[in-house]
């Protein structure tokens, strides 16, 4: 069931504004109604549905909208037409106090900028919500508490926000709209104003946390690699616009028009990458001195489901899975040959990223790299989706 | 050309001011009255209680004041002790005491007045508008030209100078009130909000806290012109410092105007230092 349910939302800035939503509706342009009106389309007819527990992103270059979007859902920037349902409730025609009800328990924020009240220390921040519903002292600190070790800050509870890092600033902000509970979960480019590195360890704890709090998230980006990785579904904006909505995959292997195209193809390493610059070092058995015993081990020491087993020459033979070698293990058969699946995926050195994500898709091993039969490397999934993502997991030093 | 202007009549600005304070004085003296002799029968006697303390003790409870405010430094204590020694073995402390008491109440209302006002400034634009040419008008007439009223209105003493002073003085602590919360980041006051903070949450909760040491420099501004505003104010018979000088003036008494003087230059330096570290962090 949906959690949010936005229907033909739009915002228009300036004075004729119902002027401009008549042309609007007509399908006249942005540029032409800023012409015709003086007025600007903030966000234009936006419609879409957000499910339970899953990370909506929505992304757009500068200006496109998507701020001011996530500002209507939330109603910090009033809308000029249009719906927000959440949970069967239209925040877009309720009265203060209903909207203040919805603000406090069912929806919290996190700012690009952290947004931190530097006269308050990291507990008092993360108190803020709890503190405007006028809950306890003592039950507050403890929600706070709680939703900081959450986020990694134990120990931190009477720092000020200009001690931390940035990284751990955004922590605080997160523990902040976490500790009163929401359903739903709003971030404005919440990792853009950290650098590189820490901004994908965010990511990574961000979807660590996910797993454990099933929230619904959205989650605004410019930056398509960031929509990648985190969302569960992605809508790209322009101009005020929703383009399109649809899987990470959907969006990379079929963007709706010119303008996802062009955004993706900057992105879209899976063109010029191959096999060789994605694999990694297998772990193998040799079939000729090692049977399933041996082969069982190595994948308990290695944590793998399944291992490809080749011969003295490094010729790939074939590949058996934990289970099989469990049983055999157990049944006292000691030939790897008994048990050899045959029929892996395999590549070249030289495939493309773009083919080997079609393989993949559906392949329960990780794909084997060879070149004249013998094994060089395999490719994982993760690998495949960080390579078309942002280049992550490409060997630098894959011609040697 | 010349003839032209010359043919226009004076208009007669003056008398229409002179019936509109008459008519204010007369209007309001059921307001005006009892303020005169009530707020000037609080404002003689606290200055008299503070007259009977023991100078010393005064002294001290300064530079306790001094020391615990500027973070345990002992510059300022020492400066103080010194300054109002030098001011007792003149026999200007009774003088002293009577400048205090004006400045302190002065400053007071000001603030008390001010604040709100800054923070209704801050919050409609239309209040803004309205308020700021009338302090700029407040600000930028001549000090002196508000004793003549203040005389109209409250008779002569140390009421009306706390009128002036009022006047004179308030425009910085509003002004600063202003500025301060509408200089509160835009992404903080929409954290507030996201949150479901009411409007006086948002205000006692981020934004005050946030304005505070912009309107601490606006109070810090407020209290060092009610000083000079309550000095000027010896000319319609407020008591204090200021009258030592305007005597030794009109005596052309160089020394002793110049000792009163500076009595004012330690009372202004201390209590300028000590508003000023209200607003350090500590």
């Amino acid at each position: 069931m949906p959690v949010i349910k936005v229907n033909n939302l739009s915002k228009i800035f300036g004075k004729k504004t119902k002027e401009a939503q008549a042309l609007l509706d007509e399908g006249y342009s942005k540029d032409e109604i800023l012409e015709k009106t003086g007025c600007t389309v903030g966000v234009n007819r936006a419609t879409f549905e957000v499910e339970e527990g899953e990370i909506f992103v929505i992304m757009g270059l500068s200006g496109s909208g998507k701020s001011t979007l996530v500002r209507l859902l939330n109603r910090l920037i009033e809308p000029t037409e249009g719906d927000v349902e959440i949970e069967g409730e239209n925040l877009a025609k309720m009265g203060g106090e209903d909207l203040r009800k919805i603000r406090r328990e069912k929806m919290s924020m996190v700012f690009q900028r952290f947004a931190l009240f530097p006269f308050r220390t990291v507990l008092e921040n993360a108190e803020f919500g709890l503190e405007i519903q006028g809950i306890e002292k003592e039950e507050r600190s403890k929600k706070a508490n709680t939703s900081l070790d959450l986020v990694g800050l134990k120990g931190y509870a009477n720092q000020y926000p200009s001690q931390l890092s940035g990284g751990m600033q955004q922590r605080v902000g997160l523990a902040r709209a976490l500790a009163n509970d929401p359903e739903v979960l709003l971030m404005d480019e919440a990792f853009s104003a950290l650098d590189p590195l820490i901004r994908k360890d965010m990511q990574d704890e961000l979807l660590d946390l996910q797993v454990k709090m099933r929230k619904t998230i959205i989650f605004i980006t410019h930056d398509l690699d960031e929509a990648l990785r985190i969302g569960d579904r992605i809508a790209l904006m322009k101009d005020g616009s929703i383009v399109q909505v649809g899987s990470p995959e959907e969006i990379l292997i079929n963007p709706a028009n010119d303008y996802v195209e062009r955004f993706v193809e900057d992105v879209d390493r899976s063109k010029v990458l191959t096999a060789e610059n994605i694999m990694k070092r297998p772990e193998t058995v040799d079939i000729e001195k090692h049977g399933p015993r041996v082969a069982l081990e190595r994948m308990r020491e290695q944590g793998l489901s399944s291992i490809y087993i080749i011969d003295r020459s490094r010729n790939l033979k074939g590949y058996v899975t934990a289970d099989e070698a469990k049983r055999a293990k157990d049944d006292g058969i000691g030939d790897l040959n008994e048990i050899l699946n045959k029929d892996m995926p395999t590549v070249d050195l030289s495939t493309s990223i773009h083919e080997i994500f079609n393989i993949i898709h559906d392949s329960p091993v990780p794909v084997a790299v060879t070149e004249d039969g013998k094994l060089r490397g395999i490719v994982v999934r993760g690998a495949v989706i960080a390579a078309l993502a942002d280049g992550n997991g490409v060997n630098e030093d894959a011609t040697r | 050309m010349k003839m032209l202007l010359d043919n226009i009549p004076e208009i007669p600005m003056a008398d229409w001011i002179n019936y509109g304070v008459g008519w204010i004085t007369d209007t309001f003296s059921f307001f005006f009255d009892p303020v005169k002799d009530g707020f000037g029968a609080v404002l003689d006697t606290s200055a008299e209680y503070l007259s009977i303390v023991p100078p010393i003790i005064i002294i001290i409870l300064m530079a306790l004041v001094a020391f615990f405010i500027s973070g345990k430094k002992i510059a300022l204590p020492i400066f103080a002790i010194i300054g109002l020694i030098f001011i007792q073995n003149q026999g200007l402390w009774e003088e002293l005491m009577y400048t205090f008491t004006l400045v302190l109440y002065a400053s007071l209302i000001s603030v008390i007045v001010g604040i709100p006002l800054g923070i209704l400034m801050s919050k409609s634009n239309l209040a803004e508008n309205i308020i700021k040419p009338v302090l700029d008008f407040m600000q930028t007439m001549p000090a002196f030209v508000y004793l003549i009223p203040a005389v109209a209105f409250f008779g002569i003493g140390m009421v009306p100078g706390v009128f002036a002073s009022f006047i004179f003085a308030t425009p910085p602590v509003v002004r600063f009130t202003n500025l301060g919360i509408r200089q509160v980041s835009d992404e903080l006051v929409e954290a507030s909000e996201a949150f479901g903070a009411t409007g006086n949450q948002k205000l006692f909760k981020v934004e005050l806290p946030m304005a505070k040491k912009t309107i601490m420099a606006g109070v810090n501004q407020t209290v060092m012109l009610s000083l000079s505003m309550v000095v000027i104010a010896s000319m319609i018979g407020a008591p204090g410092l200021g009258r030592e000088v305007l005597s030794a003036l009109q005596r052309a008494d160089a020394g002793p105007g110049f000792v009163a003087g500076l009595g004012i230059v330690i009372l202004a330096i201390i209590i300028d230092r000590v508003t000023q570290n209200l607003n350090k962090d500590k």
